[in-house]
């Protein structure tokens, strides 16, 4: 029985490691508090991602609601040109035309926080580099051979990669070659916006079920205190 | 087992508390299980308000829409069938619609804001039917009492092109008038409600 | 007068359904052995998660869509747009995995104290059988979420048939409904899952416990309680059921129930085992993931599929797995119940048996590399070892003496005192740090205590003989 418990926790321990093919994945910051990331995040989205990648399971509407923005500057700000707040997030793109241009659909992203994680989508669109093998002129080091164009390439420049030896062996290092329109910093910034939203979009209740659980659990415990003094009390007739 | 010296009111304390509550936590839980089987935001989405372009209609013509999917009727009205509705009072069970459901600004003779645009939720009051719309003036089949409306075909209950139900008929009250407002002179908007009405 | 109404009333119910006598035969008056311990709750426990299961399905299914263009949709519907569907959805999908712990903890229960013995065979065998339509439910329940892991899944659990010589294929063929898992597939699964095997879950559970109250409980030290009886015929180690079990069961529901909601409001996947990750990704019949493993309750089943080269092989082993479950009251000769009175080779075999059971569970969950897949044979010989040489070595036990009356032992709060004990022991407290203005947010209690390598020796001395005194 100990031994079960051992293993159990070993287990648990273990929990969250998730397979990212031999890259270090770099950490993102996501605070789904922070609600003007959030928002700027969502506004980043619709701007470069909505292009070619929907998120049709969430509405404008919920994203106001979330965020306690007003549904107007929602619509505004964020929301496309037209669109209802009662829309999902849906890419104006023909299916046909994509399939043409990349050779596949773009994955509509409402789970890609949850299939892929935050740490790997932040590494992901900061691991761009140029190769002029690919067709676009751009391949990457978490996602090799991907058939996704940098989106983002004006803003953090072009990146290189370099081969640094270690005492591991190789490593591929990427050397900003070109200068883009954000600095370093900024361009983390928006990047780990965008990665917020996205977590946010794959499960928007999060937070709401996180601030409830305390009070779940509060309650769950005076439950079985009273239980407990109950069961003690009955249980002074057994000897 | 021995029963001597037990604290009974104790134990009746106790379980009390626990039975409260527990009924209080069930009543938590309930909350979420029940109202999990309310419209969910995509059918509110649905159900959102439509717009109705009424640019094109001639008199008499009757356009179908369909808001929160329920058939909504909006009909224009001839200045004949908005005479004949005057005389029809003394046949009709609420001609002033006291009893009937709709806006502030529909409770009025012709239940309508602008008298010839006739906008209504059409399903019959008594059990939701649909009824058919039969704007002919004495038909063979309804006799000479008809003066145009609508008719029920489920259990025969009259209506007037106002909405306005007949007396002696199943259903109780005219038909509802669901919120509308003009946003142009040819453009409603069904479903929401009109400068100082309430929803 | 409105009482007397009332009672009317019930006498009418009363003279109609032998409600009274049901509830006293089964409740009052069904005497439990006083001694149940911790391990007793998981019974129970089992009950809650069951109607949990059905208040949480019954609400899903009218969501759901059961159309592999649908349903995957359908899921994040719930999740997003219905209200509370969440929550729903996560007591569903965590009371799945809570079902499966809870069962385990119960089948061990039965193996450590001797539950399967006779007279209480069938009640092995009921419960046997509810675990076979439970790992059944929880199958065809994972498809309908249509992600990639729900497919892929299904693909190669039902391709399992097809091994069978002769009629395999077309057996998987009339599985499917299909060339692959389809449209057809899911829909048949959801048939099942929402209405077949619930039936027969519900119809197997009411047999288990009929069963069981027509013997009574077995109990921490294997002893038959019938045997010793008061004037009135009353078991003098056994109390009431009702309110003496059920205020204990209480407690334990509200203990289980933190735990869940812990899960449910804080890590409902668990870290992928409870949802796995790739199960975010709509099912794609053209590309399998990487790497699929079932869902952690099969992963020891999955283990031994995988040790075995052989397709036919591996699937026998498999089912092998299972079935020697059922076969263990005629595999055990020892007629000593519980685990305190029988001798080591027992307790060794069964400490060998569980270590091997986890073991084979964490490795189907990892891929299958060639040093994992040798691993996973040594665990699973140890696994068929256990039953398969139980009738010889059963023969050589050396037991105990069974005593004649239920013994006492210690309750979880009686041992508190001696925790604080070791804990005392293993660590001392730290000198008091100097003063400099700066660390006194560490100077509670708890922190300024540091490890005592003394202490920690001779606790896992005495730690270690006591384990060795009891596994002889």
């Amino acid at each position: 029985m100990k031994n079960l418990i051992t293993l159990l926790l070993l287990m648990i321990l273990s929990f969250g490691v998730r397979a990212s093919e031999g890259i270090d994945l770099q950490e993102a910051d996501v605070d789904l508090g922070d609600k003007t990331s959030l928002l700027r995040g969502a506004k980043h989205f619709v701007t470069y991602c909505l292009g070619c990648h929907s998120i049709k399971q969430v509405r404008y509407l919920r994203i106001a609601l979330d965020t306690h923005a007003d549904e107007k500057e929602v619509l505004k700000d964020i929301a496309p040109l037209g669109a209802s707040i009662y829309d999902q997030l849906h890419s104006a793109m023909n299916k046909h035309d994509a399939e043409k241009w990349f050779g596949t659909q773009p994955p509509d992203l409402s789970l890609v926080a949850r299939s892929r994680g935050a740490d790997w989508l932040y590494t992901y669109l900061k691991s761009y580099y140029s190769d002029t093998s690919r067709p676009f002129g751009v391949n990457n080091l978490v996602f090799e051979d991907t058939a996704m164009p940098n989106p983002l390439w004006q803003l953090q420049g072009e990146q290189h990669e370099v081969i640094r030896k270690t005492i591991y062996g190789d490593r591929i290092d990427l050397v900003l070659e070109k200068e883009g329109t954000l600095s370093e910093k900024e361009f983390d910034q928006m990047v780990n916006d965008l990665v917020t939203f996205l977590v946010y979009v794959g499960e928007p209740v999060q937070m709401e079920r996180q601030s409830m659980g305390k009070y779940v659990l509060f309650f769950l415990f005076m439950f079985f205190a009273l239980a407990y003094l109950l069961k003690k009390e009955y249980w002074k007739d057994i000897h | 087992m021995n029963n001597e010296g037990v604290d009974q009111s104790k134990r009746q304390f106790l379980t009390t508390a626990l039975t409260v509550v527990g009924a209080v936590g069930t009543g938590y839980l309930a909350v979420p299980f029940l109202s999990q089987m309310q419209p969910s935001v995509k059918t509110m989405a649905a159900g959102a308000p439509v717009e109705v372009d009424i640019s094109k209609m001639e008199t008499g013509q009757l356009l179908r829409v369909a808001w929160r999917g329920k058939p909504v009727w909006v009909l224009n009205r001839t200045p004949e069938v908005l005479a004949t509705l005057k005389t029809l009072d003394p046949e009709l069970r609420d001609p002033q619609s006291l009893e009937s459901l709709q806006p502030e600004n529909s409770k009025n003779p012709v239940r309508s804001i602008k008298p010839e645009i006739f906008v209504a939720v059409g399903l019959c009051t008594h059990l939701g039917c649909s009824p058919t719309f039969r704007p002919e003036v004495s038909p063979p089949d309804l006799g000479d009492k008809w003066k145009g409306g609508f008719f029920c075909p489920c259990h025969g209950s009259w209506f007037d092109l106002a909405g306005r139900v007949y007396s002696g008929v199943p259903a109780p009250t005219n038909l509802e008038i669901p919120p509308y407002r003009y946003v142009t002179d040819t453009l409603i908007i069904v479903g929401e409600p009109a400068e100082g009405e309430r929803a | 007068m409105k009482p007397s109404r009332l009672n009317a009333c019930g006498e009418w119910v009363l003279d109609r359904f032998p409600l009274a006598s049901l509830w006293k035969d089964h409740m009052t008056h069904y005497y439990a052995p006083k001694n149940f311990n911790f391990w007793y709750f998981f019974g129970s426990l089992a009950l809650l998660v069951l109607v949990n299961q059905f208040l949480t399905g019954i609400l899903l299914t009218m969501n759901y869509k059961p159309d592999a263009k649908l349903a995957f949709d359908s899921v994040e519907y719930i999740m997003r747009d219905v209200s509370w569907g969440w929550l729903v959805r996560y007591m569903h999908s965590t009371g799945a995995s809570a079902f499966f712990i809870v069962v385990y903890l119960h089948m061990f229960r039965g193996i450590m104290y001797g539950s399967f013995k006779q007279p209480r065979e069938l009640i092995w065998i009921f419960g046997m059988l509810i675990f076979v339509a439970l790992m059944a439910e929880a199958f065809m329940g994972y498809l309908l979420p249509w992600g990639q892991m729900s497919y892929w899944g299904a693909q190669v659990i039902i391709s399992l048939f097809s091994a069978i010589p002769v009629i395999g294929d077309d057996l998987s063929l009339w599985i499917r409904g299909d060339y692959v898992v389809s449209d057809a597939t899911l829909n048949r699964f959801f048939a099942f899952h929402v209405i077949a095997v619930p039936l027969v879950l519900v119809m197997l559970v009411f047999m288990h416990i009929v069963a069981l109250h027509e013997v009574g409980s077995n109990n921490p030290d294997g002893i038959d309680i019938k045997k010793v009886k008061d004037k009135d015929g009353v078991p003098l180690d056994g109390i009431p059921f009702h309110p003496y079990y059920t205020v204990k069961d209480i407690a334990g529901v509200g203990v289980f129930l933190i735990f869940f909601a812990t899960i449910i409001f804080y890590m409902p996947e668990m870290g992928g085992y409870f949802l796995e990750h790739a199960n975010f990704i709509p099912a794609d019949p053209m590309k399998t993931p990487e790497h699929i493993a079932p869902l952690w309750y099969f992963t020891p089943f999955y283990a031994i599929l995988r040790a075995i080269p052989d397709k036919f092989a591996g699937v026998i082993g498999m089912g092998g797995a299972i079935v020697v479950l059922f076969l263990l009251p005629w595999l055990d000769r020892n007629p000593v119940r519980s685990i305190r009175y029988r001798g080591g080779i027992y307790k060794k075999a069964l400490a060998l048996f569980v270590i091997s059971f986890i073991a084979l569970g964490y490795l189907g969950t990892q891929p299958a590399t060639p040093v994992m897949t040798n691993v996973a044979r040594v665990f699973t010989a140890i696994y068929f070892g256990f039953f398969l040489l139980m009738p010889i070595y059963t023969r050589w036990e050396k037991t105990k003496p069974v005593p004649e009356r239920v013994t006492a032992e210690l309750s979880l709060e009686e041992q508190f005192p001696a925790f604080i004990e070791a804990f005392e022991e293993i660590t001392e407290v730290a000198p008091e740090p100097v003063d400099d203005g700066q660390h006194h947010a560490f100077r509670s209690t708890f922190f300024s205590r540091r490890p005592n390598p003394e202490g920690i020796r001779n606790v896992t001395t005495r730690l270690a003989k006591k384990l060795k005194e009891s596994l002889d």
